[in-house]
C-alpha cells in the first residue's frame, strides 16, 4: 500500500506542469522534476495539454500489457497434470487487437495534427529576432532595429551569483530581452556547424543550419527569465552555449532598446506598439504598410 | 561419416563453417559489448554529479571533445559491433542453417569474409579515438561537424572507413542469408512453414541490402567532401547539410529495425518453448515483421522534426510513424496470447523474454509520444529520446542477446549454464537498466539535452561546502539526499533540500542503476566461463521442446556435429 501511496505522490508532484494556467512559466528544471516545464507561451501550453493526453494513454497501455503479462505468468505457470492448450488462432481477437490500436492512434493523431499546424502558423510578427549559432555562443540580431545586435557568451563558473538569479551553465553575459505578450518571429541559422536553438518553457526548438534560415515563433506571456541550451551536437563546447531570454513589459523593453542604442528601422515589422497585452488584443495589426513588408 | 576435425588455425581463422563463424561473431560481440559498456560506465560516472570530475584536460578544464568521442564510440560500437554481430552474425549464422535443415550457409567463403571484415572495421574505429582529436560527431556523423570544418584531422576518415567495412560485412552477410533461406530449406518447408526466426532474418537481410548501401553512399560523399574538395554537404559550395541527414536516416531508421527484428524472432521461439504452446497467430507475426520492415523505410524524417521541414511533410511522417505501432502491437499481444493457456516454465531465457516484452512496451509507447512532430519539439535531442531508444535497444535487443545466449548455449557448446546465476544475472540487469533509463524520461521531459558532458545543477562542492569532494563523499551525500527525498514522497512530508534546482537527482539515480547493470556484466562473464568449464552436459533437446512446436535445431546433437544433416530432414 505504501508503494501505491508513493506512486500517487509521484503523480501529484508532477501536477504543477499539468495545471498550466495558474503557475508562471518555468525558468529551469526543479530538482527531481518529473514532467514538462510549465509553459510560458501559448505554444508550450498546447504541448503540455497534448502531452497530458498522451501520458494517460501510454500509461494505460503499459498497465494493461503488464497486467496481462503478470496474469498470464501466474495463471498459466507450470503445474503438474495440467496439459497446455494448443490453440494458435482466434480471428476475432486478432481483429480486435488490430482495430483498437488504430482507433487509439486516431485519437492521438487528431490533436497531434492540430498542435502541429498551430505551431507552424506564425502569427503576424510584431518583432523579429534572428539568432545565429556559433561554436560556442549565440548571436542575436533584432531585425527591426538598427544597431541592435550582440553576441551572448555563457558566464564562467566564478561569475555566477545565484542570489541574482543566475544559474551555472545557463546564464549568459547578454540576456536576450523581449517584450511579453508579443508575437516574435524567430529566424534561426548557424555560421559554422549545426546547432539548435531551444527554449523549453516556450516550446521552441529549431535546428540552426548553415546555409539555411529556419523560422519559428514564440509569444512569452509571463514576465521572467527563461533558459535554453544548444540542442544539436556541435563540438567541444556543446554543453556550454546556453540561451537566456528575459521577458519584460513593453515599456521596459523599449527602455532597454534605447539603452542599447537601437533605433527603429523604417521597414520594421513592429505593427503596433501596444502598452499592454489587452491593448494588443483589442487592436491587432493595423499598419497596412508594414503588413506588406517585403522583408518578411 | 567421420566428423571433420580441422586444426586450431584452420578452424578459427580460415573457417567456412557456419557454426564456427557464428561462434566467432558471438565472441566478437561479447568483447565489443564489454568495451562499449565500459564507455557507458565512464560516461555515467561523469554524469553522476554536476561539474566535470573525470573527463578533464590537463589544466582541469572540461574536455568536451573527449566526451563527444565517448558518446560516438559507444553508439557506433553498440550498433555495429555488438547488436548486429551478436543477433545477425552470431545467432543468425548458427541457427538459420540448423532451423531450415541446411548443411551450411549458401556461400561459406563469403561468410568468412563477412566476419573478417568486421575485425579491421573495429580496429579502425578504435584507432580513430587515438588519432588527432578523435571522432566526436555522435554516431550520426552529421556534417559540417564531421566535415573538415569540425574535424580537420584523420579520425573521422578512419571512422568512415570503419563504417564502410562494417557495412560491406553486413551487405555480404545479408546476401548470404537471403540466398540460403530462399534456396536451402529442407523439402516441405514452405515459406509459410518457416520458423519465425527465419522470417525475421529474411526481413532483416532485405532491410540490410536496401539500407546499408545508402549509408555507404552518404559517407563516401562525406569522405570526398573532406578530402577531394566536393561539396555535397557544404553550403558554401552549394551543398546541403540536410541532404546528409536524409540519407543517413534513410539508412538509420531501417537500421533500428535491423537490430530489433532478429530479436522479435528469437522471443517468439523462447515464449513458445517455455509455454509449451505453438506461437499464436504465426502468419500475423510473420507479416507484422514484413510490415514493420516496409514501413521502416518511409518514416526516416521523424528523426529530423526540428530541421525545418515543411509542415505537411511533418504531418505525413507523423502519420506514417504512428502506424508502426499497429504491427508492433500485434506482436506484443500475440506473444501474450502464446503464453495464454500454456504451461509456463520460468527458466532464465524465458525471464529475459518476458522482461523484453515489458521493456519493449515501455520503449514502444514513448516512441508513440515522440512520433508526434508537434510534441517532439520539446523532446527532440533530450534525454527522453535517450531513454526511448535505450528501452527498445539496450533493454530490448540486448535483452534478447542474453536470452538467445541462455536459450541456445547448451546447443552451441554442449554445456548448460548455471540456472541460479543466470536468474541472478537477469534480475540484476533488469533492475539496473530500469534504474538507469526510467529516470531519463523525467530528465528529458524537464528539458535536459543529450550529448552533454555537464548539466545545470548546483555544484556539490558549493552545496556541501567542501572543495573537491571525493567520489565517496559525493555518493554518500547524494545517497542521503535521495533517501530523504523519497522518504518525504512516501510520507507526504516536505523536505527542504539544499539542492533546489537542476537535473542532479535523476542523474544520480541513473548512474547508480548503471553501476548495477555494469556489475551484472561482470557476473555474465563469470557465467560464460562457468558454463564453458563446469557446465553440465546438455542433451539434444534439453528444453524438452514438444514435437508439435519443435524446430530442427533440437533434432541434432548438442553441440551439433561439424557437418550436420548428413541425411536431409523432411518437413511435413
Amino acid at each position: 500500500m505504501k508503494f501505491f501511496a508513493f506512486l500517487v505522490s509521484l503523480m501529484v508532484t508532477s501536477l504543477p506542469a499539468m495545471a498550466s494556467d495558474v503557475v508562471k512559466g518555468q525558468s529551469y528544471a526543479d530538482s527531481w522534476q518529473l514532467n514538462l516545464m510549465s509553459p510560458a507561451s501559448p505554444m508550450k501550453a498546447e504541448i503540455v495539454d497534448f502531452h497530458n493526453l498522451l501520458l494517460v494513454i501510454i500509461t494505460a497501455i503499459v498497465i494493461i500489457v503488464t497486467a496481462l503479462l503478470i496474469y498470464a505468468c501466474i495463471k498459466f505457470r507450470r503445474k503438474k497434470d495440467v496439459e497446455p492448450a494448443s490453440f494458435a488462432h482466434n480471428t476475432l481477437i486478432e481483429i480486435i487487437w488490430t482495430i483498437v490500436p488504430v482507433i487509439i492512434l486516431i485519437i492521438i493523431a487528431i490533436p497531434s495534427f492540430k498542435l502541429l499546424y498551430f505551431e507552424d502558423r506564425i502569427p503576424e510578427p510584431e518583432l523579429t529576432i534572428k539568432t545565429t549559432g556559433y561554436q560556442w555562443y549565440w548571436g542575436y540580431e533584432y531585425m527591426d532595429y538598427d544597431g541592435l545586435e550582440f553576441l551572448a557568451y555563457p558566464l564562467a563558473e566564478d561569475q555566477i551569483d545565484e542570489s541574482k538569479g543566475q544559474r551555472r551553465l545557463l546564464s549568459t553575459d547578454a540576456p536576450v530581452v523581449v517584450p511579453v505578450g508579443t508575437n516574435i518571429q524567430l529566424l534561426v541559422t548557424a555560421a559554422d556547424v549545426l546547432h539548435a536553438f531551444a527554449l523549453p518553457a516556450a516550446g521552441v526548438k529549431k535546428d540552426a543550419i548553415p546555409g539555411r534560415l529556419n523560422e519559428t515563433w514564440m509569444r512569452i506571456d509571463k514576465p521572467g527569465t527563461y533558459y535554453g541550451q544548444c540542442s544539436e551536437i556541435c563540438g567541444t563546447g556543446h554543453a556550454y552555449m546556453p540561451i537566456e531570454i528575459k521577458a519584460v513589459p513593453r515599456a521596459e523593453f523599449d527602455a532597454w532598446v534605447r539603452q542599447q542604442g537601437g533605433t527603429l528601422k523604417e521597414n520594421n515589422s513592429i505593427t503596433t506598439i501596444p502598452d499592454s497585452a489587452a491593448n494588443k488584443q483589442a487592436n491587432p495589426k493595423v499598419d497596412v504598410d508594414n503588413i506588406a513588408n517585403p522583408g518578411r | 561419416m567421420a566428423d571433420q576435425q580441422p586444426g586450431f588455425f584452420t578452424r578459427w581463422f580460415c573457417s567456412t563453417n557456419h557454426k564456427d563463424i557464428g561462434t566467432l561473431y558471438i565472441l566478437f560481440s561479447i568483447f565489443a559489448g564489454i568495451l562499449g559498456g565500459a564507455f557507458s560506465m565512464y560516461m555515467r560516472l561523469e554524469l553522476q554529479d554536476p561539474g566535470v570530475q573525470f573527463m578533464t584536460n590537463e589544466d582541469g578544464s572540461p574536455n568536451g571533445q573527449m566526451w563527444n568521442v565517448f558518446i560516438t564510440a559507444h553508439g557506433l560500437i553498440m550498433v555495429f559491433f555488438v547488436v548486429m554481430p551478436g543477433l545477425i552474425g552470431g545467432f543468425g549464422n548458427w541457427f538459420v542453417p540448423l532451423m531450415i535443415g541446411a548443411p551450411d550457409m549458401a556461400f561459406p567463403r563469403l561468410n568468412n569474409i563477412s566476419f573478417w571484415l568486421l575485425v579491421p572495421a573495429f580496429l579502425l574505429l578504435c584507432g580513430s579515438v587515438f588519432v588527432d582529436v578523435g571522432a566526436g560527431t555522435g554516431w550520426t556523423i552529421y556534417p559540417p561537424l564531421s566535415d573538415t570544418l569540425g574535424h580537420p584531422g584523420m579520425s573521422v576518415d578512419m571512422a568512415i572507413f570503419a563504417l564502410h567495412l562494417a557495412g560491406a560485412s553486413s551487405i555480404l552477410g545479408a546476401a548470404n542469408f537471403i540466398t540460403t533461406i530462399f534456396n536451402m530449406r529442407a523439402p516441405g518447408m514452405t515459406l509459410h512453414k518457416m520458423p519465425l526466426f527465419i522470417w525475421a532474418m529474411l526481413v532483416t537481410s532485405f532491410l540490410l541490402v536496401l539500407a546499408v548501401p545508402v549509408l555507404g553512399g552518404a559517407i563516401t560523399m562525406l569522405l570526398t567532401d573532406r578530402n577531394f574538395g566536393t561539396s555535397f554537404f557544404n553550403p558554401e559550395g552549394g551543398g546541403d547539410p540536410l541532404l546528409f541527414q536524409h540519407l543517413f536516416w534513410f539508412f538509420g531508421h531501417p537500421e533500428v529495425y535491423i537490430m530489433i527484428l532478429p530479436a522479435f524472432g528469437i522471443v517468439s521461439h523462447i515464449i513458445s518453448t517455455f509455454s509449451r504452446k505453438p506461437i499464436f497467430g504465426y502468419l500475423g507475426m510473420a507479416y507484422a515483421m514484413v510490415a514493420i520492415g516496409f514501413v521502416g523505410f518511409i518514416v526516416w524524417a521523424h528523426h529530423m522534426y526540428t530541421t525545418g521541414l515543411s509542415v505537411n511533410t511533418l504531418a505525413y511522417f507523423t502519420a506514417a510513424t504512428l502506424i508502426i505501432a499497429v504491427p508492433t502491437g500485434i506482436k506484443i499481444f500475440s506473444w501474450i496470447a502464446t503464453m495464454w493457456g500454456g504451461s509456463i516454465e520460468f527458466k532464465t531465457p524465458m525471464l529475459w523474454a518476458i522482461g523484453f516484452i515489458f521493456l519493449f512496451t515501455v520503449g514502444g509507447v514513448t516512441g508513440v509520444v515522440l512520433a508526434n512532430a508537434g510534441m517532439d519539439v520539446v523532446l527532440h535531442d533530450t534525454y527522453y529520446v535517450v531513454a526511448h531508444f535505450h528501452y527498445v535497444l539496450s533493454l530490448g535487443a540486448v535483452f534478447i542477446l542474453f536470452a538467445g545466449w541462455y536459450y541456445w548455449i547448451g546447443k552451441m557448446t554442449g554445456r548448460m549454464y548455471p540456472e541460479f546465476l543466470g536468474k541472478v544475472h537477469f534480475w540484476m540487469t533488469f533492475i539496473g537498466v530500469n534504474l538507469t533509463f526510467f529516470p531519463q524520461h523525467f530528465l528529458g521531459l524537464a528539458g535536459m539535452p543529450r550529448r552533454y558532458i555537464d548539466y545545470p545543477a548546483p555544484l556539490l562542492s558549493d552545496v556541501m561546502g567542501i572543495d573537491n569532494p571525493t567520489w565517496w563523499q559525493r555518493t554518500e551525500y547524494m545517497g542521503r539526499e535521495t533517501w530523504m527525498q523519497f522518504h518525504a514522497w512516501m510520507t507526504g512530508e516536505t523536505y527542504e533540500s539544499a539542492i533546489t534546482w537542476g537535473y542532479h537527482g535523476w542523474n544520480f539515480i541513473s548512474s547508480m542503476g548503471a553501476y548495477l547493470a555494469g556489475g551484472s556484466v561482470i557476473l555474465f562473464i563469470v557465467i560464460v566461463f562457468w558454463t564453458l568449464f563446469f557446465g553440465r552436459k546438455a542433451s539434444d533437446n534439453y528444453w524438452n521442446v514438444p514435437k508439435n512446436i519443435m524446430t530442427l535445431e533440437w533434432t541434432v546433437s548438442s553441440p551439433p556435429p561439424f557437418h550436420q544433416f548428413d541425411i536431409q530432414p523432411k518437413v511435413k
